[in-house]
């Protein structure tokens, strides 16, 4: 074991491969080339069309512990990882592993394929029960968790070689060429797809909307497309919508919505070529719909609005208040809608929205982003992969990476959630590094990174309730009492792998 | 105080609890809470707490909590214990 420079004790190696353990978010520099693939060849009157997966998986060479992916745009709705994972099973392959750009509750399905051996090891977060089982030993699936930005900069370096990508085509023609925008599992942007479609040795597109040569737009090119499948169904698109998707109406969230908003105004960076991000919980919204209202007044246009795009978001395209929204995920039915109808709506590949590797991501152009939390602690790390019970239940997403390129990272956080104090000396599981979060905002009262003491200045000169965050923590504190700490196993059970590859934590087995 | 008959106070809501009281040969206490790793022991200091003031020495009390505060917790348990030691 060794200590990060958080003070977390890291394994040296894990499932057989050595680890990096954190030091800071921007000095950790790549060396080497981009990872490739192999050339190919085919020739006029080659066809690409399979019969079915079990026929792609064994034309694609799969074999024993060997790496697939798949992309989760139909996040809970999705239903090709599991119909991949059953064929991978019938045909007598075992030590698979799985490098998908997320994993979500509908998946349970393929916990019995992990017991039978089947699945070997995630190279990627969850979202739910295999988490939750894996955290009480329950079962045995090490995981490594990954940042979108990261695990674009994954595939890209070559760290995780994906053997075979298989690829949701909500539009797709016979020779590979397809976009997310139509069809019954229509999902928007096939942004985290694009990375796998460059980068794994076999790209397979799964489809259930076989249309006409060619598929337009074309998100996707025929170039990388070594095969097409069609079969009856990818999954439910009314499931990509996974928590509220609507502001929030509850007194404690607007009020701090609307501090958020005046930290936005008091930071200086809302002026026209403004940009921001939000996710799709009901705060984040509200804080959206405050600074919408401070837009309008002051008539400043926005450059764009970046993320998990929500309808939200589109409706301030629309009425101009950002020139162009950056999509590399659609968080819901009118995003994607959008997508195939707004010229300024622009699909783009994990790797530009948040790769720390490439010559520039999208969120190093970021004014603010507003992020959520499970917990925080005095250094202001952020925790939002473990719960309250110690069980690793939620995927980083894009959280690590858009807090290390905005301008403005601001934590919007109720300061109390069933007794739990959203302050403490130390969160479970640290997420994203203090040094990148700026402010966090509860409603009662907003804490600012040290670093920012000009920040911190212009908020008291506003009169907003700036407090030092142990003087949050301890009102907090008098409120709830002192939580007793989670207790652990020594056993590691997954690694939270910083946007850089270093290692930032790990998720110990809970002790019973 | 005298428990008298079963009787129940609360709701399932987050930050409540539901409080189950009925009488017993001795004083009984079952806790179950969404955040018993964290306030076990500050849940079981304000029960008894209550049940001292009330002077309640036989009756079987069960907590299903969902992250209350303390106030929540003394003002469903004294609820629960007074409905309890009144004629049904």
């Amino acid at each position: 074991m060794v200590r990060n420079s958080l003070g977390r004790l890291i394994p040296e190696s894990f499932n057989g491969k050595n680890v990096i353990p954190f030091s800071d978010p921007f000095s950790l520099q790549p060396k080497g080339f981009r990872a490739s693939r192999p050339l190919t060849r085919l020739n006029p009157g080659q066809k690409k069309l399979l019969p079915g997966l079990r026929e792609a998986i064994q034309a694609a060479g799969l074999k024993d512990g060997m790496t697939i992916s798949t992309h989760h745009h139909l996040r809970n709705g999705d239903a090709l990882l599991a119909q991949v994972v059953r064929e991978i099973d019938a045909l007598g392959l075992r030590d698979i592993r799985i490098a998908s750009s997320s994993i979500h509750p509908a998946h349970a399905e393929i916990i019995p394929f992990i017991e039978k051996g089947v699945i070997s090891a995630l190279e990627c977060g969850v979202n739910g029960l295999i988490g939750e089982l894996v955290s009480r030993g329950e079962l045995s699936c090490p995981i490594t968790v990954r940042t979108h930005g990261g695990r674009a900069r994954a595939l890209i370096s070559g760290e995780i070689p994906v053997d075979v990508a298989f690829i949701a085509a909500p539009c797709c023609d016979d020779y590979g060429n397809m976009n997310g925008y139509y069809g019954p599992s229509a999902c928007g942007s096939l942004g985290y797809a694009q990375v796998d479609a460059q980068h794994a040795r076999t790209v397979v597109a799964v489809t259930d909307n076989l249309v006409p040569y060619p598929a337009s737009p074309v998100s996707i090119p025929q170039t990388m497309i070594d095969y097409v499948v069609r079969i009856d169904t990818l999954g439910d698109p009314k499931k990509i919508v996974s928590t509220t998707t609507r502001i929030t109406t509850d007194p404690v969230g607007l009020q701090i919505a609307k501090y958020a908003a005046q930290v936005i105004e008091a930071a200086g960076v809302l002026c026209d070529g403004f940009s921001f991000q939000t996710g799709s919980g009901g705060i984040s919204l509200a804080v959206a719909d405050n600074v919408r209202t401070l837009m309008r007044s002051a008539g400043i246009k926005g450059s764009f609005g970046c993320g998990g795009i929500t309808g939200y978001f589109v409706d301030m395209l629309e009425e101009g208040l950002f020139e162009t929204l950056f999509d590399v995920q659609c968080f819901d039915l009118k995003a994607v809608d959008s997508i195939g109808r707004n010229r300024h709506h622009l699909e783009i590949s994990a790797d530009m929205y948040a790769n720390p590797f490439n010559a520039g991501a999208v969120v190093n152009r970021l004014d603010a982003v507003i992020l959520g939390a499970t917990e925080v602690d005095v250094d202001f790390n952020v925790n939002v992969n473990t719960e309250s019970n110690g069980y690793l239940l939620h995927n980083t997403g894009g959280h690590s990476d858009t807090a290390a390129g905005a301008r403005l990272a601001i934590i919007v956080a109720p300061s109390i959630r069933g007794r739990l104090p959203i302050v403490r000396d130390a969160v479970t599981t640290v997420t994203t590094p203090g040094e990148t979060v700026d402010v966090i905002v509860t409603e009662r009262g907003i804490a600012v990174n040290p670093r920012h003491q000009g920040l911190r200045g212009e908020l008291l000169r506003r009169g907003l309730p700036v407090k030092d965050i142990r003087q949050l923590q301890e009102e907090i504190y008098h409120i709830t009492g002192r939580p007793r700490p989670l207790e652990f196993e020594d056993e590691v059970v997954a690694l939270i792998e910083y946007r850089d590859g270093s290692i930032i934590d790990v998720v110990r087995k809970v002790k019973k | 105080m005298e428990i008298r008959r079963k009787v129940q106070a609360g709701t399932m809501q987050s930050s409540d609890l539901m409080v189950f009281v009925e009488p017993a040969e001795k004083l009984i206490i079952e806790i179950e809470s969404t955040v018993i790793k964290q306030f076990e022991h500050l849940i079981r200091a304000k029960v008894s707490e209550v049940l001292d003031r009330l002077e309640v020495t036989r009756a079987a009390v069960r907590i299903t909590d969902r992250g209350a505060l303390d106030y929540a917790i003394e003002a469903r348990l004294e609820s629960a214990l007074r409905r309890a030691a009144t004629e049904g």
